[in-house]
């Protein structure tokens, strides 16, 4: 891991640098392939269903030697089909972004590492240093500024803790720390 | 005209017989038969087909069958599906649009293939043809859910719309309430390519209940599985399905719904679709099961058990599409449930992946080609690959018409003996003596083309990739497969001299592609000069070909014959050979 995390006075600019690839690893070329032009990889990822997220460019792990144009012969709307698959299935790891309000700058973490919400929980704690509250049914997160939240696969921001832990793994999308007043609304009244 | 012979018809009758013919291969026979046949079945023609839109203007079309009801296009060669042509290269619609919206304002049916679709052309086909019947776009691009819309609204006695393997710019999913409350003909709708992540589920739950004629509904990936009951429910007279996303939280309602709705469409007989299956939800498609005889399981990723449970209940089944997951295992279960399969297609589900993550492999074609009499159309990606299960599967099923098998990794040789593959594809060509489409993959000299040359006399498309050792294996392909009419070549050492030596084959031809491989500028220009009726264009992205030396190889070749003389509309990074200097500018 480079740089710290969170709120060092001193100028982490690679840290706020736009790029892709996890944190941590050198910049990747938007390029990652062979004698590809830009046309060419933009024509691939965006594939049949538009452009989709910066999830799918970051989350597929790099390609494990120089890959041909156009080899094997397959149509573009199978390759994303197949990259949506590995994101997902039971090798490749859950990663969402959690981003938290006020930081810099987003960390991805692989939700299948943990087993609950309690490891989850207190690793977030941890990679952004901070604490958040008690967690309760009926009043959310108290005891803090911030609420842990995540996006789920309708669209939907919801509070952390909520659904039991196998479906929220699965049908979260990313996790945003929220902070202040927006978090202490929260807990109540929902 | 008709001359009062003890053996000849007045035109009426001549024109009743022609009636009969439908295939264009036919009518182009009785067209050359004399003239005056020539003349009743260009008026009596209905429906056109081009196979390349470059090689005849729409103007000569329309001049020629002046009452035809239905034109089928195609544009871009074929190895457009693997980004291998630049965007831009062409294959535009629009020129062919405006030419019939003036000319043929009863046209009824627009088929096209990788062709450039623009909003403005849809807007001009809504407006122009009356009586507008048919619209099918495959692996079309340029055009919005806007041009969708435009049809929706203005063609009432719209019977089929079928966008498959289009890209399409998904601006909203409201375009389908453009169809009007009144509208109700339709019978085909294949909407699978379409992104859009809010669909319009009460458009199109009210368009499904309205058109009572419905036949082939392809759903697209945004349709949630609970909201395919909803759907399904209204139209239990189906024949072909494809359902959006098949995954949800598993509910029994959800489950007992879906069940309860599939098994009242007894006429259910193709099924596609299945995006992000969840095993649990399968099971609800058994009761119709064996009526099946198409499943495409192409996206669905689930595993071998699965698969197996699936295609055991399937015996009628002719077409299964399916990712590797099947596994040798999955296939030898399919060929012993599915003897009247005919078409199989195993695509990877981890093709960039260095090792295989799969047991798949050339072992499950054995024992599919061993086990399924009417098999005659295989699609096969794998790992490995050996002569003996090659020269096996030749020799089990002769009644191959599409052998097209892709070993992953480039230039791999029999994993058993470590030799070429020439062998293997040679048995192929022997004795499959009806195949007209073969791709050739993994290790291959010259010789392999040589057996093509000298077997594949009905072979009418050919791909090679990563092959051969000189212009002795073109050479061989060129003047031997008497019946060919496309060749796509990449990465290959061909050069100058078998396509110099072979021009006149050249005409005889639909199109020649060839790519990365060692035809030199000075080549072009020669085939280009010699030849009038060929228009010869290299797509070259470095910049123009006479900036580097004569001698230097093109990137992209692409050699199609044409009646109607070189294109205007190409791009900066395409030339077309000419007989005049040898390079014309676009």
């Amino acid at each position: 891991m480079e740089g710290s995390v969170g709120y060092d006075n001193d100028l982490n600019l690679k840290a706020t640098e736009l790029r892709l690839g996890l944190p941590g690893t050198e910049p990747v070329s938007i390029v990652r392939r062979n004698k590809r032009s830009l046309q060419q990889v933009a024509d691939d990822d965006c594939g049949v269903n538009g452009c989709k997220s910066d999830d799918q460019n970051e989350t597929a792990p790099p390609p494990p030697k120089a890959q041909i144009v156009g080899w094997p012969p397959i149509r573009s709307y199978r390759k994303n089909n197949i990259q949506t698959k590995k994101n997902e299935s039971e090798g490749g790891g859950i990663y969402v972004k959690v981003s938290m309000d006020g930081a810099p700058y987003l960390r991805k973490i692989d939700l299948k590492v943990y087993s609950g919400y309690p490891e989850l929980l207190q690793a977030i704690e941890n990679m952004f240093k901070f604490t958040i509250g008690e967690y309760s049914e009926r009043e959310g997160y108290k005891g803090s500024d911030y609420a842990p939240t995540y996006e789920d696969k309708d669209g939907d921001w919801m509070l952390v803790g909520d659904v039991p832990w196998g479906m929220f793994i699965t049908s979260c999308k990313r996790l945003r720390i929220m902070k202040g007043s927006e978090a202490r609304g929260l807990g109540r009244g929902v | 005209m008709h001359k009062k012979m003890a053996f000849s018809f007045p035109d009426e009758v001549l024109e009743h017989v022609f009636s009969f013919i439908q295939s264009d291969k036919d009518r182009n026979a009785v067209s050359m038969v004399c003239k005056s046949w020539y003349e009743i079945e260009r008026w009596c023609r209905r429906k056109v087909f081009v196979g390349n839109c470059y090689a005849v203007s729409p103007r000569m079309v329309i001049r020629r069958f002046p009452e035809f009801r239905s034109i089928e296009l195609k544009g871009k060669p074929h190895f457009a599906d693997f980004n291998l042509v630049p965007d831009g290269w062409g294959g535009y619609v629009f020129p062919w649009i405006a030419e019939m919206a003036g000319a043929y304002p009863w046209l009824e049916e627009i088929r096209l293939k990788r062709m450039v679709v623009t909003d403005e052309s849809l807007e001009l086909i809504a407006k122009s043809f009356k009586n507008f019947k048919v619209l099918v776009l495959s692996s079309c691009e340029g055009f919005s859910t806007d041009g969708l819309a435009a049809i929706a609204a203005s063609c009432k006695n719209l019977k089929e719309l079928d966008l498959r393997d289009c890209e399409v710019d998904d601006l909203s999913a409201h375009w389908l309430s453009h169809f009007p409350e009144t509208y109700t003909s339709l019978v085909s709708l294949n909407i699978s390519c379409l992104g859009s992540d809010e669909a319009s589920f009460s458009a199109l739950e009210r368009l499904v209940r309205r058109c009572t004629n419905l036949k082939t509904l392809r759903l697209n990936r945004a349709v949630p599985l609970d909201k395919i009951a909803n759907i399904l429910r209204h139209a239990p007279q189906l024949v072909e399905f494809g359902t959006g996303t098949y995954t949800a939280d598993v509910r029994p309602d959800v489950y007992s719904d879906l069940a309860g709705v599939l098994s009242s469409c007894k006429e259910l007989k193709s099924l596609s679709g299945f995006w992000d299956v969840i095993p649990d939800y399968l099971p609800a498609i058994y009761p119709v099961c064996s009526k099946l005889t198409s499943l495409n399981l192409s996206y669905a990723t689930i595993q071998s058990p699965d698969l197996i449970k699936l295609v055991s209940h399937c015996p009628n089944l002719q077409r299964l599409l399916v990712l590797d997951y099947i596994e040798d295992s999955g296939l030898e279960v399919l060929a012993s449930s599915c003897k009247d399969l005919q078409e199989l297609r195993v695509f990877p589900s981890d093709p960039f992946g260095a090792e295989p993550n799969v047991s798949l492999t050339e072992q499950g074609l054995v024992a599919v080609s061993l086990g399924c009499p009417k098999l005659q159309s295989v699609l096969y990606f794998c790992r490995r690959m050996s002569n003996e299960a090659l020269v096996t599967i030749a020799r089990s099923r002769p009644n191959f018409t599409r052998f097209r098998l892709c070993i992953i990794e480039p230039k791999t040789a029999d994993y058993l003996t470590l030799e070429p593959l020439d062998v293997g594809f040679g048995a192929i060509v022997q004795y499959c003596k009806d195949l007209r489409r073969l791709s050739l993959s993994g290790l291959l000299t010259d010789r392999v083309f040589e057996y093509i040359g000298t077997y594949a006399k009905k072979l009418e498309m050919l791909s090679v990739a990563f092959a051969g050792d000189s212009d002795l294996g073109l050479h061989h392909v060129l003047s031997g497969c008497e019946s060919l009419r496309k060749l796509e070549i990449r990465d290959c050492p061909f050069g100058d001299k078998a396509l110099l030596a072979n021009a006149a084959k050249l005409e005889t031809m639909r199109s020649l592609w060839m790519s990365s491989c060692a035809v030199s500028f000075a080549a072009c220009k020669l085939l280009g000069q010699k030849m009038p009726r060929l228009n010869v264009e290299v797509i070259d992205e470095r910049g123009p070909p006479d900036s580097r030396p004569e001698n230097c190889p093109v990137d992209k070749l692409y050699i199609y014959r044409s009646i109607a003389g070189p294109r205007f509309d190409m791009p900066p990074f395409v030339w077309t050979m000419d007989e005049d200097s040898g390079l014309r500018l676009s």
